[in-house]
């Protein structure tokens, strides 16, 4: 499902197999696990996080499908990726977004939950497919994509045309730092982002102290929302 | 006064006549009810188009009504009466469910500006029209619900400041420039509306589910919202 390696001071969460790494509750536990992992690693204050995947998908999203046949996992997925964001929101390190693949809805939200987003310009989009699934999207998504988007049209253009954005036009819209050439070269400049950021010598508790200071409003929303959990329909399926 | 046509899958609404458009306590009554019409009459693929004719899209407020008051303390009250009663409008913008778009023909201030504002998409002219809010000349106060519309829309504090307190009167190339408007591309008011005919078919052709758009624009301007008083309504189905 997912596997943690250490290169020097980088840990590398890698999404495994070629499937869509959809974030049902086995998934997220697994990357929770990965964290609480790298949490409890004692060169972790002085230490950077990349998140990469394997295959045509960073991640589709949350498991629709498995929510379909049993709903009451739903809320259960939403309490999961909300308690996950909130942990990478006060991870004592930089965290860096290798995106070599598609990310949609939640895959997207997982992917802006990181400090730096590398995305591969040959193939693949940030999608908040919502919209084109019949979904709202939950307040605390939204507290993410307004911190992590900023200009107006870019935010309506992401969640109200559900726009298939690429890595050259995520640039533009300041939701990507840097476009690189295909998956590999993703990771290999993420790599080279991390080890820079590593020689900066970074004290990771006040790192990510001032992430959490930063990120308060998203924090607040993340425990606050009870709107609903992520994938409520306003009406009929459309799967 | 104004009018709503169908074509095809747009909704044309349009403020009708050679005159600026002023939002009168009667106007705004109109605009609401035809709004009300759109929703109504919504399904899969509606798109709204707001446009007018003549030289304004609209110059805000019926002062001159207010005026005729006959008293200060009468114009101060029909003032606020139209800012009351144009919180509704706002608000019908806000709910209705599908896209809508506002296509400046003209000069579009102050209350004329909110509403078009109030869209999801803002096209002007390049050769004419110009965006103002004309209160800080005129000396009246900002409403509330304005500051927050604009506050929401409105991306940069530089763009924000030309705009409400140094009562600049904006062209399209610079409305664009300055991320107020997304487009100003065109020489004429058939042209403008062209456009957003294009832009609005390419909308319509998505299908989406307009209640699904409403509540997500909704969730993208919580502060607005608040002031307005709309919630998403997110209803749960098993």
């Amino acid at each position: 499902m997912c596997t943690l390696e250490k290169r020097g001071r980088l840990f590398i969460l890698t999404l495994t197999g070629d499937g869509e790494h959809r974030l049902n509750p086995t998934l997220l536990n697994a990357i929770h696990s990965a964290i609480t992992q790298i949490r409890s690693d004692p060169s972790s204050p002085h230490s950077i996080l990349i998140t990469t995947s394997h295959g045509k998908f960073f991640s589709n999203g949350y498991d629709l499908a498995l929510a379909e046949t049993n709903p009451s996992l739903r809320p259960v997925m939403d309490a999961k990726l909300r308690s996950l964001v909130a942990d990478l929101i006060s991870l004592p390190m930089p965290t860096i977004a290798a995106v070599t693949g598609h990310a949609s809805a939640a895959g997207f939200l997982l992917a802006m939950s990181h400090d730096y987003v590398l995305m591969r310009r040959d193939r693949g989009f940030l999608y908040m497919s919502e919209l084109d699934i019949e979904l709202v999207i939950p307040a605390w998504f939204m507290a993410v994509i307004r911190m992590k988007i900023g200009s107006p049209a870019a935010r309506r253009d992401v969640v109200l045309t559900a726009e298939k954005v690429t890595a050259d036009r995520g640039v533009e819209m300041g939701i990507v730092d840097s476009s690189c050439g295909s998956a590999a070269e993703t990771v290999e400049a993420a790599i080279k982002l991390g080890e820079e950021l590593v020689r900066g010598g970074v004290d990771g508790h006040v790192y990510g102290g001032r992430r959490e200071t930063l990120l308060r409003e998203v924090l607040d929303t993340i425990g606050s929302d009870v709107s609903g959990s992520g994938g409520v329909r306003i009406s009929g399926s459309k799967l | 006064m104004c009018t709503l046509e169908k074509r095809g899958d747009l909704f044309l609404l349009t403020l009708t006549g050679d005159d600026e458009h002023r939002f009168h306590p009667d106007t705004i009554t109109s605009v609401l009810s035809l709004l009300q019409q759109a929703k109504s009459q919504s399904t899969r693929g509606s798109v709204l188009i707001t446009t007018a004719h003549g030289k304004f899209f609209s110059n805000g407020f019926d002062l001159a009504w207010a005026q005729s008051a006959g008293s200060q303390t009468g114009a101060v009250n029909r003032m606020h009466q139209m800012v009351e009663s144009f919180k509704p409008v706002i608000s019908a913008l806000f709910e209705l469910p599908m896209p809508t778009i506002a296509a400046l023909n003209g000069h579009a201030a102050a209350s004329g500006l909110m509403f078009a504002l109030s869209h999801d998409y803002v096209f002007m002219r390049k050769d004419r029209g110009v965006l103002y809010m004309s209160e800080v000349d005129l000396g009246l106060p900002l409403p509330d619900y304005f500051a927050a519309m604009f506050a929401a829309k409105i991306g940069t504090s530089i763009a924000r400041r030309e705009l409400l307190l140094s009562g600049k009167k904006l062209k399209g190339e610079e409305a664009v420039a300055l991320g107020i408007v997304d487009s100003a591309g065109q020489d004429s008011a058939e042209g403008v509306v062209e456009a957003t005919v294009s832009l609005g078919e390419s909308l319509a052709a998505k299908r989406w589910n307009g209640e699904v758009y409403a509540s997500i624009r909704k969730s993208l301007y919580p502060e607005v919202c608040a002031m307005l008083g709309l919630t998403a309504k997110i209803a749960a189905t098993p």
